[in-house]
This record gives C-alpha cells, structure tokens and sequence, in this order.
C-alpha cells in the first residue's frame, strides 16, 4: 500500500512541477517583450500602469538571471502570492479567485457526487431489464454526447426563458445584498439549481452507460458463474457485481475530474454564474494574465487534491490494494 | 499485471468499449466481420448520421455565395424560406455559420483526433512492447499527462497566442488527449507480447518496430479503430468548449464559438433559439452518433456481445 | 454393485451459433451407481465438459434439445432454469474448470460462503463447525476464512473451492477438469481429496471430466469414453484399461505413454486425423474416418449397448 500511495504522490508532485514550470514559462517563450505586450493590451490608468509595470519587472525579473526568475516565482507561489489582478487592480489575484470558489465548488462537488452515485445506480437497474435498458442506453448516449454548455444552454432558455421558473442569470437576486436571511438562501438556491441540474445530467449519462456496460462485463466473470451454479440468487450474483463494478467507475471518476471541471467552467460562462469558470472568462476578454494563471494553478491544484482523495478512497474500498498484494491469476 | 492495469483495460472513458482481447487474423474474420457490420443497426445507422453531417460541412458552404460572418440581413430574425436558420443579432446568416462551422469541427475532429490516436499508439505499444525503463519512463509521462486537465493547460496557452488557428487548435488538442488510449494499448501489448507468434516472429529475426506494425497492431485492429472514433468525438468535444471560452481560432467560425457568440449577445433571455439550438444540437447528434457507431463495432468485432 | 443414483437418457444439448446447431452433446445414455466414481475422457471437443455443465447449468449458448436426467429417482428439470435451482448446490454440485477465480476477488472466503449459504436458506452460524472440520480435512487453516482470494495460492483456492461445493453433501459432483492446471505431485493430493470426499460419504456419485486417463484410472471406478458428441465406451476401470473393445479406447489407451519404457523400445502411437465438426456431423458412426477397423457397416449408426455386465460399447465389430 506504501507503494501504490508512494507512486501516486510522485505523479501528483511531478505533475504540479511540470504544470508550474509550464505556466512560469510560457510567457517568456512567446515573442516580444511580455510585459509591454501585456501592458499595451490592457487599458490601463497611468498609476496603475506604473505600479505594475514596476511590479512585472520584479516578478518576471527580467535583468535577472532565469534560474533566480525561476526561484522567485516559486517562492511567490509557495507564500500564496499569484500577482495582482490586471483587471480588477489593485486586488491580489488570490483573493479574487478565493471570492469565486465557494460557487464553483457549490456546483462542483454535489454535481459529481450524485451524479456518480445515481448515474451507477440506474445503470445497474438498467441492466436488470431490457425495457428499461432500451430506453437508458440511447438517453444515456445523447446526455453524454451533449456537451456541458449546450445543455446549459437549452435549460437556461427552457426552464428560465420560456418557462419563467428559475433565473437565467447570476448567482443571486441582483436586487439583494449577502446576508443570512432565508431570501437571500432562497435566491441562491434558485440561481444554483439550473447550473447544477446541468451539469448533473450530462454526468448522469456517462456514469450510467458505463455502469450498465461494466455490470454486463462482470456478470460473465467466473465468480458469477460459479456462484449461479451454486444455486445463489439472482440478487446475490447482482450485488456482488455491482460491488466490483464499482471499482473501475472510481477510477473513471478521477480521469474525468479534468473534464468534469472544464465542464463546470462553461456551465458558469452560460449562466453568468460568480464562480472559476466566469471570472476566467472575464479575465479572458479582460487580459488579466495574472488572473488567468491564477485560476490555472487553483484548478490544478484542485485536481491534483481530489485525484489523491479517489485514490485513498479506492484503496478503502478494494481489498487487493490494501493487501499489497497485486495481480491475477 | 498489475491491478491498475485491469482497470484501464475497462474503465477508461464511460462510452469506452470494454477489450476483452480475441486475436484473429485471417481473411474469413475479415469478410465476417463485414457481414456483421452491414447488418448492424447502430453501426449503421450512426454512420449514416455522420456521413450526412459530412456531406453538409462539404456541400453546405458552396450553397451560399456569402461568407459566415458577413453582415447580410436584418439582425434578429427568425428562420425563413430565405435565411433557413434565422440570423444573428447582427444579421449574419445562422446556416452559413452553421455549415462552415461544421466544416472546422470535421477538420479539428480528425486531426485532433488522428493526432491523439497517433501518440497513444506510439507511446502505448513503445512502453508495453519494451518494458522495463523506456516503460516506466513513458509511463510517468502518461500519468502526468493523464491529471493534468486538459483545459486548464490550453487556457494558458491559447491565451499568449495572439492569433490562433485551427490546425494549432487540433494540435493542441491532440498532445494532451491520448493518456487513456496508450494505457490500454500499453497493457493491450503487454499481453501479446509473451503470444507464441510474437516470439515466433522475434526468432526470426524481425526487428520491434516490424513486429509491433504486422504482428501486434493488427491483432488489435478493432480496438485501435473504435479508439479512434472515440477520440473524434472528445476531440469535437473539446474545441467547442475552448472555442465557446473565447479561446478558438481568431478567425472563421466554428459551432463552439457561435455559442459563445449567442451567450454573449444575450440570444438566451432574447428567445433566440435558432442561433444557439443548431450548433449544440449538430455536435450532440455527430458525437451521439459516432458513440453509437462505436457501439455497434464493438458488437461487430465482439462475437459474444451480439444479439442472437 | 448398489442402487442407481444417475440416470441419464438420450440426451442432447446443443450449441446455438449463428451458422446453425453445434451438436455437441448427441443421444447420451448412461447410468452412475450410488458410491461410484465414474471418469468421463475424451479429446478436446468431444462433449464431457458439456455434459458435465448441462447437468448443473446450462451456460450462454446451450441449449437443451432433449432427453431426461434422473437423479435418485427424482427428474432433474434441466431444461428449467428456476427449477433446476432447487437441486443446485444440494443435490448437485460441480467443481469448476476455472476453479481458481471462481471466488469473488473482492469479498473475503468466509463472508462469500456465509453469503452463499444464508441465500440458499442454510444458516451459515450452524455449518460453521462442519466447514471447520473439512478445512481441516484438505489441509487449509481456518484463518482462510477471513482471507481474500488473492492471499491464497492456486492450490489453496483448488482446494477451497472443494471444500465449498461439496459442503451440503451433494448426492452427485461433477468435477471439471480440476487437475488440468496442476504439476503432479497437486494432482495426486487433489485426486485423493477426491476419493476421500466419497469415502467419507460428502458426496454419493462422482463424476470427474478430464483429459487425462492416466488420471482417472487411479481413482474412478468406472470410465465413460466420448467421442464427438456421442458415447464410445463405458466399463470398469481395469476392464477398459486392459482390454477395451472400441478401437478409439484402444487407440487412445495405447497412446499414453508408460513410465519406464523408452522410445527406442516401444513407440508412441497417436490417431491420425482430427475428430469431425459437430456443425454438420457425419452420417453413421462419427469415428468411421479414423478407424482401422472400418466397414461398410458403420455408415449405419452403432448404438451403445451392454456387451458384458457394466460393459458398454458403441461399435458394430466390437458388438
């Protein structure tokens, strides 16, 4: 077990310094002066241009020698310190993306949860009866071919623009101000509901054809077999399968995260929803290139974590793992 | 093999085909498997669907003597006889988007995809048909490639990029979407490798590369074509959502970004279905399809999955 | 020799595919005693591991044509799935050929057994003290019980399954190629595991399906010949090995080699030829191509009758 942790932590690490040293070098290798380019882009006062002009010459440090950039930037990053924002000066990148999280992750974490859970559930079901398999199986394709925003898009126009019951925009009631009042809970949830119920759908699809598929898979396996033989019970043959289907829908899941979290992102963009995903596309149209990598270093992270937490789960739940011992017969 | 391993040869993509490896090679699997696949339904009918999509990103654009994004008509129209998708906020023509859009969605789609297909093979047969360093060097390649999201990397790189076109955009896509396509081969290969024919063809003297190409892949063929359309379809998948970001090629059109577009012009408390609905619903049915006929080639190729 | 415990009769079980029936198991009628161990050998193909699976469970593709199988004077509903539940496990009971991944990999020995038992009514706190003693009987420590399959080796997951599938006393068990997996010396202890089972009453009847008639002629009372899909020849253990009246048996029996003697003094002989498909068999007595002995008689079908008491045989110049 040591050493399936010790190799997932490697991976993790040397991911997040592939990833780091990726964002601190790129806009050093595209050409021209980067920060002119930045600068000229961006629309700017003319304390602020000083300020930061002052401020990218320290951070890039360009009459440095590369290896102490280099160092700096680290040093930076490991204090928490992402730069300020361009557009939104003088606010640190930090606490802009630490406002927008709270949404991303309200949408995020409920979405992937019972999407995963509900989606393996029916496909389970769905491979019980044929009816029920014929009507899933080609749903369950289309949710998942469906791209993350367009089924925002369509629930947005449906459900908030033809039928009036949610809004289509923001994260709460332009009209209210935060505060802990049942309207403003009330709002929220309003607004929440339809980023998430997208979101929701199109994982619902993927996991549910993918459990349907494994289940037919282990169903053949020679356990199942072996316990029919015997006499066992549909039910019994079925639970055990469903168990072991499990496993590969865990790992599926942490290879989806990247996916899932893109999806996310756009969902927000269609809905003007105040997390991750819209403020990057603000500090797209925006030029803010402090913001953008910023927020590219918070989702790694944020995948980097959740990746690790499937794992230590995974190892909770198959035994072969926890044994040290691997491979089949 | 390892546990791992076992898992990526079944869960690696949730409309994946789960391999179960049956090696056959001769000529009569060949003509079998075409009798199967003209009579499978999805098979069938997803290609139809595709092929009909490709006809009109062909044939499409000819059938307007504008461009996509040219102002033509009056802004905000619904679709009639004479603009068949409506137009936008500006009064450009929603088809001629449409079609041209689907032309750059064919185009990232392939090479894209064939990219990614092209890697994974690469890498994939390389680490499992060596072993030992090369492998655990690819290896922790693949893992690295593996978590990082896709996304989140090419936001900051198109970002720098002042102009951007479709062919970086599919190039792009294509390096960073093939870690689960050389995990199954890699473990695919694994398994072959120690195949009496393969060590028959090893003793005659046949060099790696010779073996890998006559010997390996084309025990594997199925596999690595239905691996393709899969990665077709993600590919598609991707570039609308990084066009729909803003963050596609500067010029022309694509389905994603006339989403974005929409979204941005406030087609969606306006009611203006026809802008937003055709280029969604084109990649839905397109990816849909091509899943589908994924599908059915695992029926055709899997004599234990088909209906009796 | 004792009461009749199987009564097989004109039994036939087919192979669906899409090019037509695969006949593999054609008109089987053969009988097994109370307390015999009966060996079922044949090539690969020939149809004893799909008689030995349509006596428990018809799998995937087969499909029962028909016949009656009767056992202990009651009748085996085969052909019923949900009927054939009721005998499953009780009455009769199989060691399978994939005995060493038969066991869910994620679910400890003693919960699967535990579940395995409460699902088929049999309270799993009462068997505990019987299962104990079996363990101990095959060799395997109780603490196997709280340990995952992958903890145990090949042999121990062989032996285990055993102890498993014969835990009701079945009236009749059917083992399926359960040596062919393993070096000799396994086999030899597996097959006296097997002999023990029946001599300490766990099970009635026996009959174990292999490849291997150096095998089964140490343990089994008796041998049943296939070959393609139809009986050759069943007798007694001595009888069949010293002097067998099929020319398949014969020819079979002389191609084993003994232990002692050298090539240069006595060559091997094989059978030329390959047995012929059961898509379409041929007409007449399916070993007719490779036989030595063949006459125009054998276009016409032999029948398997009884030459000498317990002595079956399925061939006009045997006959």
């Amino acid at each position: 077990m040591r050493r399936y942790f010790g190799r997932k932590l490697l991976i993790y690490a040397v991911t997040f310094f592939v990833a780091v040293t990726v964002d601190w070098m790129i806009p050093r290798f595209m050409p021209g002066d980067p920060i002119q380019t930045m600068l000229s882009r961006a629309s700017l006062r003319p304390e602020a241009n000083q300020a930061l002009q002052a401020y990218y010459t320290n951070v890039f440090g360009l009459d440095l020698p590369v290896w102490r950039q280099y160092l700096n930037f680290w040093t930076a990053l490991l204090h928490g310190d992402l730069g300020v924002s361009i557009w939104l000066f003088p606010q640190p990148v930090t606490k802009v993306i630490m406002r927008a999280i709270p949404y991303t992750l309200a949408l995020l974490v409920p979405a992937i949860l019972l999407s995963w859970f509900a989606g393996n559930k029916f496909g389970a079901y769905a491979a019980r009866r044929k009816w029920l398999d014929n009507t899933v199986l080609p749903v369950g394709y289309v949710l998942t071919a469906t791209p993350y925003m367009w089924l925002g898009i369509l629930l947005a126009w449906l459900l908030a623009t033809v039928a009036g019951i949610f809004p289509i925009a923001g994260g709460y009631s332009f009209a209210l101000e935060p505060a802990w009042s049942w309207a403003f809970i009330g709002s929220l949830l309003r607004h929440w509901f339809l980023p998430f119920a997208s979101l929701f759908l199109v994982g619902f699809g993927g996991w549910a054809i993918g459990m349907r598929n494994m289940i037919i898979y282990e169903l053949e396996a020679d356990y199942a077999h072996y316990l029919e033989s015997l006499g066992a019970p549909r039910r019994l043959v079925r639970r055990y399968a469903f168990r072991n289907a499990l496993l590969p829908q865990l790992t599926g899941l942490a290879l989806q995260l990247g996916v899932i979290v893109a999806g996310a992102l756009v969902t927000e963009i269609v809905f003007s929803y105040p997390g991750l995903g819209y403020l990057v596309l603000q500090a797209i149209n925006n030029q803010d290139f402090f913001l953008i990598q910023g927020a590219f270093l918070f989702i790694i992270v944020g995948v980097l974590l959740a990746n690790f937490l499937v794992d230590v789960v995974y190892v909770m739940v198959d035994p072969r793992t926890r044994t040290g011992m691997r491979g089949g017969s | 093999m390892t546990v791992s391993d076992q898992e990526d040869l079944v869960a690696v993509a949730p409309a994946a085909p789960v391999v179960t490896a049956a090696p056959v090679t001769s000529m009569r699997a060949g003509r079998e498997a075409l009798y199967f696949a003209r009579r499978n339904r999805k098979l069938v009918a997803g290609l139809t669907v595709v092929l009909l999509f490709l006809v009109v990103a062909i044939v499409g654009p000819l059938l307007t003597d504008h461009g996509p994004n040219e102002y033509v008509g009056p802004p905000a129209q619904r679709p009639s006889s004479q603009y068949w998708f409506g137009t936008t906020m500006f009064g450009q023509d929603v088809f001629a988007q449409f079609t041209h859009g689907l032309r750059s969605t064919f185009l990232v789609g392939l090479l894209g995809g064939g990219l990614a297909a092209f890697i994974g093979m690469l890498i994939g047969f390389t680490a499992g048909y060596r072993g030992g360093v090369v492998d655990e060097v690819l290896n922790m390649i693949t893992n690295v490639v593996l978590v990082i999201p896709t996304l989140a990397v090419l936001l900051v790189i198109a970002t720098y990029l002042r102009v951007r076109g479709v062919i970086p955009e599919a190039v792009f896509i294509g390096l960073f979407s093939w870690p689960w396509v050389a995990r199954a081969i890699r473990a695919q290969t694994f398994s072959l490798r120690s195949r009496d024919f393969v060590d028959l063809a090893r003793l005659s003297g046949a060099s790696g590369r010779k073996i890998i190409l006559r010997e390996i892949a084309p025990n594997m063929s199925s596999y690595l074509f239905m691996t393709f359309i899969l990665l077709f379809g993600g590919a598609v998948l991707i570039a609308a959502t990084l066009d729909f970001i803003g963050l596609g090629p500067t010029e022309g059109i694509s389905l994603g970004l006339m989403m974005n577009n929409a979204v941005l012009w406030s087609a969606l408390p306006l009611g203006m279905w026809w802008w937003f609905v055709p280029p969604g619903l084109g990649i839905t049915v397109i990816v849909g399809s091509l899943y589908i006929m994924n599908v059915g080639l695992d029926e055709v190729f899997n004599p234990k999955l088909r209906e009796m | 020799m004792s009461a009749v415990s199987l009564r097989v009769e004109n039994l036939r079980v087919w192979y669906r595919t899409l090019r037509g029936d695969v006949q593999a198991l054609d008109d089987v009628t053969f009988a097994v005693a109370d307390g015999e161990i009966m060996g079922l050998a044949g090539e690969s193909g020939c149809g004893k591991s799909t008689l030995g699976k349509s006596l428990i469970r018809l799998d995937g593709r087969m499909r029962y044509v028909d016949g009656t199988v009767e056992l202990d004077g009651k009748e085996l509903p085969i052909w019923d799935t949900g009927k054939m539940n009721g005998f499953r496990f009780r009455e009769v009971s199989i060691i399978p050929q994939y005995a060493m991944s038969a066991m869910n990999p994620t679910r400890k020995i003693g919960k699967l057994v535990e579940d395995l038992l409460e699902s088929r009514g049999v309270g799993f706190a009462g068997m505990r003290a019987e299962l104990d003693r079996r363990l101990e009987l095959v060799e395997l420590s109780h603490d196997v019980l709280d340990r995952y399959p992958i903890e145990l080796s090949g042999g121990m997951k062989q032996r285990m399954v055993m102890v498993l599938s014969t835990l009701l006393n079945p009236s009749l068990l059917i083992a399926d190629e359960v040596t062919s997996a393993l070096d000799v010396s396994t086999q030899k202890a597996v097959a006296e595991t097997l002999v023990g089972f029946r001599d300490r009453g766990f099970v009635k009847s026996m009959i174990v399906i292999t490849h291997d008639v150096s095998l089964v002629y140490q343990i089994a009372d008796s041998i049943m010949v296939m070959y393609a899909g139809k009986l050759a020849e069943k007798a007694p253990t001595d009888v069949l090995v010293d002097a067998p009246r099929h020319p398949y048996t014969q020819l079979l029996i002389s191609s084993l080699p003994e232990v002692g003697v050298k090539y240069a003094d006595k060559r091997l002989t094989g059978i030329p030829g390959t047995p012929p498909s059961l898509l379409r068999p041929p007409v007449g007595c399916r070993f007719r191509d490779r036989c030595p002995l063949a006459f125009e008689k054998c276009l016409e079908e032999p029948p398997f009758v009884e030459i000498e008491p317990d002595h079956f045989v399925a061939c006009w110049k045997a006959s």
